[in-house]
């Protein structure tokens, strides 16, 4: 069976070599291709899912190693696969969504005449999101990680004559690798210290190492998981992401990419469990960002960009969990695969709508969509009503049970992190309230565009519907499945471990707060968009609006320090390079050597002066040797 | 006596420079085909040396030793160790893509009357080249050695003097002038150094009493040939600053912009990928073997200066509008890694500044090559001239990008593995250096990111818009390179087995082990480890 692990990776990179490689021919039926590939990629998924099934909870574990990568004294890392409960969710979660994404590119990619090369991206995509999570070390990993980050930048700038899109897809690679940067000293620190940085063998052998190595290592993948997760203060490209084509964002949000630091996270556990102080600073940055992205999702009237602030958002729940420790990796794993459902859902659903409205994405150009697209509406509604917690769906579950946990840690640091946690489901319920009614309820907003052409919203093709409704499935049912009978928890808890935890607030205590927030969340953006007619252009707002439409000035910054001042460096530089080190070495040698005559006569008429200066230096030679016989 | 294979492998493209040279000038065709079948066979030769090495065997393989000047006990002794094969097999590798590349870069321009024949000049002079590296990277006398160490300056000066980039802002007259400058600079500098280097050699002969490599580095090892501390790091500098200027190192770099900048872009491969590993080539074997104490009382001061090449090359390419001159710059600073791998005393840092030789040279001929063709459709080589070439030219955007994603060290070409080897080798020993040293990372991402959005991408300028994309002539050039660079960064085994060893022999040599992991690593519990 672990034979089969090589072919998930393979059959989607094969895929993405067949697309690119194969050149114009292949245009008519590229993207049956990639789609085809992509469900190779989940059918194996499935197969090796019913496999693990079959075998008992300590006996899961799979290994396959394919060969010895970089063999150099004292430093082995190999190509090796580990699949076990937590990469298999991975691996069902990226595969599924992913070959739905691939059904529904195909609709809406329909008239895009690089369709071919988008498969073999989407294809590139899944490829290395399964290397990340099947990899048996944290270099292999680093591989995936990186082709994750080289797939991002390509279908992010995928409309690259705009250059909007070029940006957004440059920058998002440039963040990330500050995130490499990290996840490069990580794997730098557990060499050192261990020697190795097989999972295996590390995990196994945290006990021997001081907290002081442990926390450093553990901030550091931090670091990265703050880069791919788009986590305050890495969080700035997601946003920009949006230039990619609807599905990508849907790929990124829901499937790949931003899950890929939780994953790291919760992998990383036994490395985080030995280092509290990291794991507060994990809370932290968790914390922090589940506030910022829902902010900023209050404020954006860009539909995908309102998501986006969504994605960080609910991100954020999931590596504030992570950092819980084993009180709450399960959770933010269960999290992570319910927010795939219904993320993923919202994402299509908004292509949906923007394919009907002529590409427009200003939700205050929409209202009233309901009765134009119907299957839209409902799928999203559902979508909505899952992301925002409403019982018995699966946000209610999986958001539950991380609000639960932070309450779980205990002491002044639980009760703030259950806090910010609980606020946090509240805006939730606004901003998402705030999407819904502005897209598909109230009066129709949309005027014809310079040229007179008015939109014409209608439902989108059935392949694109198709796999919205599959999400929508999930988005209602997977939340429920899940915790019946504590399902999800008992199959990952062998990997991740599990403790309950000291909550100071009962459960059901819990659940009736998060009930009330989402109900006043609910409730103040039907009285502010539901109420009342939505402006068409956007009012000036208050201050933190107008912070909050701006990213919370977090790009100003990076603009005014990072790249402006760099600019500053670099121009600097490039003058003092010219003038300054080059000017004082010539200098140091016309002094020591009068070369600066030579060298204006050698630039006239240089072949004979270089025949002299070449006698010269012959003539400097023989003299040594000459010299030489005589010692 | 044995068939004296390395003196072939040298000899081959030297007999190919000359046939070259007297193709009669109406047959301009046939010396391109001429040069490029000698330097397919050397190649040929080089995988014959690779094969008939054998990894386990002695350091020095498939040796020859003549007497040459007896009164100076100047030998001719050739030897090869596993860097030595994987650096033989980059040059004799990379030298038919330079001819292809380079195919119609030394045509005589029409309105030319020039009474010699540039197009059969330019192929003899890339092979002399070749030859002479060859023959540095095969010497184990130190004499010899540095006698062609030298010599390949006289036909590396007229490669970049005498066949300029036709891409030139300015006049005629000023694009002579300037390309006249680099190549003086070029020679000047590297004179410089080799000078210093030859007081180095002569002192070496006087304490040593010979040039034999083999024999000095044994009697060190051994402790019979003891030198003073002082004559030991005297010696050593002359010889470091040699090889440093050639490198090259901050802050003696500053010919290699100039040199990249004016020569064609074939030529700049040659300089960057291939003659200036002769550079870091000698610091691994001569520097480390004749001064092993030295080496290591100068480690913190070169690897500062290696850290500030990394560095500053990386920022100093960030600001670059030349699209040559900027490839030159991350050359700059990806030399500072390797400089950095060598000192930093490690089986990972040394194994791995050896990998990044060899992936360098690769990496930079697919970006640099590319980029030549690029700047010969458009005639310019400022980066603002370009725009949305990859909306008519996609493929030559394409292979552009694949070279770019190797010169930033993605994982999965080969560049990321000696990178990373030469991070974590340095990071054993020097963590605080390795950190800075992942700076580099992100720089690299920038330079090359930036190169790409501002040339590719965007709107389709009028000038590139009727911009062919890359001939057959071209893809010939480039894919085998990309081929290369997958295969090398998936499975990069067939280069680090040869490798291995002679880091080994090397660590050795500075008496210098690895630094054992901090803690104890415990069997994986109840799993079967395979």
């Amino acid at each position: 069976m672990e034979n089969l692990i090589g072919l998930l990776i393979a059959a989607p990179l094969l895929g993405a070599a067949v697309l690119l490689l194969g050149g114009r021919r292949l245009d008519k039926a590229g993207h049956w291709l990639g789609t085809l590939f992509a469900a190779a990629s989940f059918g194996i998924g499935v197969a090796l899912f019913t496999d693990m099934l079959g075998r008992g909870a300590e006996d899961r574990t799979l290994h396959e190693k394919l060969y010895t990568w970089i063999p150099v004294e004292g430093f082995q890392a190999d190509v090796a696969f580990q699949l076990d409960q937590l990469s298999m969710t991975f691996v069902l979660l990226i595969s599924g969504v992913g070959t739905l994404i691939h059904i529904y590119s195909i609709g809406y990619m329909e008239h895009d005449e690089r369709r071919r090369r988008f498969f073999g991206y989407l294809n590139l995509f899944l490829a290395a999101m399964l290397l990340l999570v099947l990899a048996d070390n944290y270099l292999l990993l680093y591989v995936g990680w990186e082709g994750v980050g080289l797939a991002s930048y390509l279908l992010i700038g995928f409309w690259q004559h705009k250059p909007s899109a070029a940006t957004a897809a440059k920058k998002a690679f440039l963040v990330n690798r500050v995130g490499d940067m990290g996840l490069s000293i990580a794997i730098m620190l557990l060499f050192t210290t261990f020697g190795t940085f097989a999972f295996g063998p590390v995990f196994a052998s945290v006990g021997n190492a001081t907290e002081g190595k442990l926390t450093a290592i553990a901030l550091m993948l931090l670091l990265a998981a703050c880069g791919k997760s788009a986590q305050v203060p890495l969080q700035s490209w997601l946003g920009d992401a949006m230039e990619g084509p609807t599905p990508v964002s849907a790929l990124i949000h829901a499937a790949t990419m931003v899950t890929a630091g939780v994953y790291l996270i919760v992998r990383s556990a036994a490395v985080f469990n030995g280092a509290p102080d990291a794991q507060l600073v994990v809370t932290v940055v968790g914390a922090v960002t589940l506030i910022f992205g829902a902010i900023v999702g209050c404020a954006k009237d860009d539909i995908k960009k309102a998501l986006a602030g969504s994605t960080m958002s609910q991100i954020g729940y999931m590596i504030l969990a992570a950092g819980l420790g084993p009180v709450g990796y399960v959770f933010a794993i269960m999290h992570l695969v319910t927010h795939g459902f219904f993320k993923a859902g919202l994402f299509l659903g908004a292509g949906s709508v923007m394919h009907g409205m002529n590409d427009e994405v200003d939700m205050r150009k929409y209202g009233a969509l309901r009765k134009f697209m119907p299957v839209t509406f409902v799928t999203f509604g559902l979508g909505y009503l899952a992301i925002i917690g409403f019982p018995g769906l699966s946000g209610f579950f999986s958001k539950d049970m991380i609000i639960e946990a932070a309450f779980a840690k205990g002491g002044t640091q639980g009760w703030i992190l259950g806090g910010v946690a609980l606020l946090g489901a509240g805006i939730t319920a606004f901003y998402m309230t705030r999407v819904m009614l502005l897209t598909f309820f109230g009066e129709k907003r949309w005027q014809p565009d310079a040229q007179g052409h008015e939109p014409h919203p209608h439902e989108s093709p059935s392949s694109m519907t198709i796999p919205m409704i599959i999400l929508a499935f999930g988005s209602v049912f997977a939340g429920a499945f899940f915790e019946i009978g504590e399902r999800f928890l008992k199959w990952l808890e062998p990997v991740t471990g599990y403790e309950h935890g000291n909550s100071p607030v009962s459960a059901m205590a819990v659940t009736a707060s998060t009930m009330v927030v989402l109900v006043v969340g609910v409730a103040l953006a039907w009285s502010m968009y539901g109420r009342r007619p939505v402006p068409v252009v956007a009012p000036r707002g208050s201050l933190l609006t107008r912070a909050a439409r701006r990213d919370l000035y977090q790009d100003d910054f990076n603009h005014v320090v990072l790249v402006r001042g760099g600019e500053h460096l670099t121009r600097s530089l490039v003058y003092l390079d010219h003038s300054l080190v080059d000017g004082v070495v010539n200098g140091t040698a016309a002094a020591v050597g009068g070369a600066s005559g030579r060298l204006r006569k050698l630039q006239n008429g240089y072949a004979r002066s270089y025949a002299v200066s070449m006698f010269g230096g012959t003539a400097i030679l023989v003299a040594a040797t000459l010299l030489m016989r005589a010692v | 006596m044995s068939f004296p294979l390395l003196t072939v492998t040298a000899a081959v493209p030297a007999v190919g420079a000359v046939l070259t040279a007297a193709v009669p000038a109406a047959r301009r065709t046939a010396a391109k085909w001429l040069a490029l079948l000698f330097s397919l066979a050397t190649l040929a030769l080089a995988v014959l040396v690779a094969v008939r090495f054998e990894p386990g065997g002695a350091r020095y393989q498939l040796t020859e030793s003549h007497a040459w000047i007896a009164d100076f006990g100047v030998r001719y002794e050739l030897g090869v160790d596993g860097i030595g094969v994987a650096l033989i097999a980059l040059t004799a590798l990379l030298i038919p893509f330079v001819i292809g590349a380079g195919w119609n870069d030394a045509d005589p321009l029409e309105t030319s009357s020039s009474r010699w024949r540039p197009t059969q000049g330019f192929f003899a002079l890339i092979l002399m080249v070749e030859a002479m590296v060859i023959i540095s990277f095969e010497a184990t006398d130190v004499f010899l050695f540095y006698i062609f160490f030298e010599a390949m300056l006289i036909p590396m000066y007229f490669l970049i003097g005498g066949f300029g980039d036709r891409a030139h802002a300015g006049s005629d007259e000023n694009a002579a002038a300037q390309r006249s400058y680099a190549a003086v600079k070029f020679l000047l500098y590297n004179l410089v150094g080799g000078l210093i280097m030859l007081a180095a050699v002569i002192g070496l002969y006087v304490v040593a009493g010979n040039f034999s490599l083999q024999e000095i580095t044994a009697a060190r090892a051994a402790g019979t040939l003891d030198m003073a501390t002082n004559t030991e790091r005297l010696l050593f500098l002359g010889f470091f600053f040699a090889f440093a200027v050639k490198a090259p190192l901050w802050p003696l770099h500053t010919w290699l912009p100039n040199a990249m900048g004016e020569a064609t872009a074939p030529v700049a491969v040659l300089i960057t990928a291939v003659v200036d590993k002769v550079g870091t080539f000698a610091m691994l074997r001569f520097c480390l073997g004749l001064f092993p104490e030295a080496s290591k009382w100068a480690t913190p001061a070169i690897l500062v200066l290696a850290l500030i090449s990394i560095v500053y090359g990386a920022l100093v390419a960030v600001g670059q509008r030349d699209i040559k001159r900027l490839v030159a710059y991350a050359s700059i600073s990806h030399f500072g890694f390797i400089i950095m791998g060598i000192f930093a005393m490690t089986s990972q840092g040394q194994s791995g500044a050896t990998l990044y030789m060899v992936n360098h040279g690769i990496s930079t001929a697919a970006l640099m090559l590319v980029a030549g063709f690029l700047i010969s459709r458009r005639g310019s080589r400022l980066i603002a001239d370009y725009g949305g070439v990859q909306k008519v030219a996609p493929v030559l955007a394409g292979t552009f990008l694949i070279g770019g994603l190797a010169t930033l060290s993605l994982p999965g070409l080969a560049p990321f593995v000696s990178e990373f080897l030469v991070l974590v080798g340095t990071f054993a020993r020097y963590p605080v250096i390795g950190i800075i040293a992942t700076i580099g990372i992100v720089l690299a991402a920038l330079y090359t990111l930036v190169l790409y959005q501002r040339t590719m991408t965007g709107p389709v300028k009028a000038e590139v818009s009727g911009m062919h994309d890359l001939r057959l002539r071209e893809v010939l050039v480039v894919a085998p390179l990309i081929v290369l660079l997958i295969g090398l960064g998936v499975y990069p085994k067939p280069l680090t087995q040869i490798v291995n060893p002679a880091v080994e022999h090397t660590m050795s040599d500075v008496h210098e082990k690895d630094p054992k992991p901090q803690v104890a690593v415990e069997a994986k519990n109840g799993e079967a480890a395979k």
